[in-house]
């Protein structure tokens, strides 16, 4: 059974069909990249999972059960966490804080949920930041913050929402060895990226959208050698 | 830490002693006043400043706890002191209505809701007279005729709100505020149930701001609409308390309460009877001015922005 499964998921915006009948499973510890050209409504589809907003049709299963219609702080009870491609610090808290109040997601004592965080930001490479309030730091670290408060709230599904957008060569290496690291401890990752590099190197398999629609689905290798993908891309005189 | 408890300690004493020192009705009269608006101003601040929910309507909650202390005396013939357990709980009644039409809105457009909720309220009380006795207002006899009795219930009152409030603010509750008021949808992808918080939140600033009220009632004796439901004098009050002693801070609307209060006063009395009587007509002016002085200068308050005060006013003796 996979971990996650979307059926022929629709999501209307008045007129306009963001997500046209998408499927897909994501297997429980597998990495599973989403592309797709800007407005593809790979976002969407996140804002569906986490009901962001609800969904016109279709259906998400977590572990084989409907999630639909289920609150978003429920959703993330269940094991089910996202971060923001707008990274959303919480601007006036230390990054301590920032990550102490998702901690609280599992762990009822303050003392308690102020050792995790310590922890996930150890994970992270934060605990130099920790006392800076979370307003002050840069992109980069910005978005490791989003990753470590999504960590703190010990997911089993994580949402990666364009981590990897804006990050110099450094930071990058940086952050796809933190993916990386977060896999091996057990959490199974559904990713949207732009950059190749970070997509084709840590995925196992890639769903490919445009316009809404599915348009391949494979390893990444499969999916990179897609006419529809090249055509998506590059236009059909590439194709 | 150390020097920040004496300093608390000092006041705490200067505040226990004072009565006992200065006999005087009309002072005692308005550290009374103060006190109750470092009630106000604290409930305020814990669903403003630190929930990040501006609400433009706390007379709400402090005219519907003095008429609950009212309509209990002159009604059921209940000693009006009940109303203070009483005032508490209609508030959070009220409370949790308000807010299940409120928070239904963000931002700008939940301040508009409980703007206009205020008035409601204010009307309501006017108009229904069988219960509220309309613009005629509630009259009952006061217990005590000696200031005294009345000074230490509002100080303990005041003191218990500041401490529960800091008790909150240290709890999961005070984290999950605080995140609340950040970002409502980054807090909500981190679990945190942010209808149940908010709620939370108002609750417990109605009842504080309801056991106010009801203390103005037995305090003064007298209430009408277009005081306790006042826009001006209590809901927009409560939000210049909050600002200019610095929003978000646990001594900040006990700052402002005194300053505003002090100010209050100042012009009402035209300086004490030094200054031509038309200076009494323009403290709602001065506020104004203030407000913006505060807002372009000092955005956190006299508190949230001591540091700073410190160093324009005492920049000789810091270098020294």
């Amino acid at each position: 059974m996979a971990l996650l499964e979307l059926k022929n998921l629709v999501k209307d915006f008045g007129g306009l069909r963001a997500v046209n009948d998408v499927t897909l499973n994501i297997e429980k510890g597998e990495i599973f990249g989403l592309i797709g050209p800007n407005g593809a409504g790979k976002t969407t589809i996140f804002n569906c999972i986490n009901n962001y907003y609800p969904f016109t049709s279709g259906d998400i299963l977590f572990k084989g059960k409907s999630i639909k219609g289920f609150k978003t702080h429920k959703i993330c009870h269940l094991g089910i966490a996202r971060t923001f491609q707008i990274v959303k610090p919480l601007a006036r808290m230390t990054v301590l804080e920032n990550v102490t109040a998702s901690a609280f997601c599992r762990i009822k004592k303050i003392k308690d949920a102020r050792d995790e965080a310590h922890k996930v930001l150890e994970f992270c490479n934060l605990s130099s930041e920790k006392d800076k309030l979370a307003k002050s730091l840069p992109i980069g670290g910005r978005k490791r913050l989003e990753i470590a408060r999504t960590l703190a709230t010990r997911p089993e599904f994580l949402l990666l929402d364009e981590t990897a957008a804006g990050l110099n060569p450094t930071e990058l290496d940086e952050a796809i060895d933190l993916i990386i690291r977060i896999k091996d401890s057990g959490v199974t990752i559904f990713i949207i990226e732009h950059i190749m590099k970070v997509i084709m190197s840590i995925s196992d398999r890639i769903h490919a959208i445009n316009f809404g629609v599915t348009i391949a689905e494979g390893t990444p290798s499969e999916v990179a050698a897609n006419p529809a993908v090249i055509e998506a891309y590059l236009g059909d005189e590439y194709a | 830490m150390n020097k920040k408890n004496g300093i608390l300690a000092v006041l705490g004493i200067v505040l226990l002693i004072f009565p006992l020192v200065v006999r005087s009705d009309y002072y005692q009269h308005l550290i009374i006043i103060t006190l109750i608006w470092v009630i106000i101003g604290s409930s305020w601040n814990l669903l403003a400043g630190y929930t990040g929910q501006v609400s433009f309507g706390h007379a709400i909650f402090f005219g519907i706890g003095a008429y609950t202390a009212g309509i209990l005396a002159t009604k059921l013939g209940m000693s009006a002191w009940w109303g203070m357990m009483f005032g508490g709980i209609t508030s959070v009644l009220i409370g949790l209505f308000v807010g299940w039409v409120c928070f239904r809105l963000r931002g700008p457009y939940f301040a508009l809701a409980t703007l206009a909720g205020g008035e409601i309220f204010r009307l309501i009380a006017t108009n229904w007279e069988n219960l509220t006795e309309g613009m005629v207002g509630i009259l009952i006899i006061q217990t005590f005729r000696s200031k005294l009795p009345y000074y230490y219930i509002a100080l303990a009152l005041a003191a218990l709100c500041i401490y529960i409030i800091h008790i909150i603010m240290k709890s999961k509750w005070g984290y999950y505020f605080v995140s609340i008021r950040e970002d409502q949808d980054a807090a909500a992808s981190l679990g945190i149930n942010i209808v149940l918080y908010k709620n939370i939140s108002l609750l417990v600033s109605s009842f504080f701001t309801g056991m106010a009220g009801a203390f103005y009632m037995n305090y003064m004796g007298f209430i009408d609409p277009e005081v306790v439901f006042s826009l001006h004098f209590i809901s927009i009050m409560a939000i210049l308390v909050g600002i200019v002693g610095g929003v978000a801070t646990i001594w900040g609307p006990a700052v402002g309460a005194f300053v505003m209060v002090g100010l209050q006063e100042t012009f009402r009395s035209a300086f004490f009877g030094l200054a031509p009587k038309w200076i009494s007509q323009g403290h709602a002016l001065v506020f104004g001015l203030l407000v913006i002085f505060v807002i372009m200068f000092f955005a956190n308050g006299i508190v949230g922005d001591w540091s700073k005060i410190k160093k324009i006013f005492f920049k000789t003796r810091e270098t020294t």
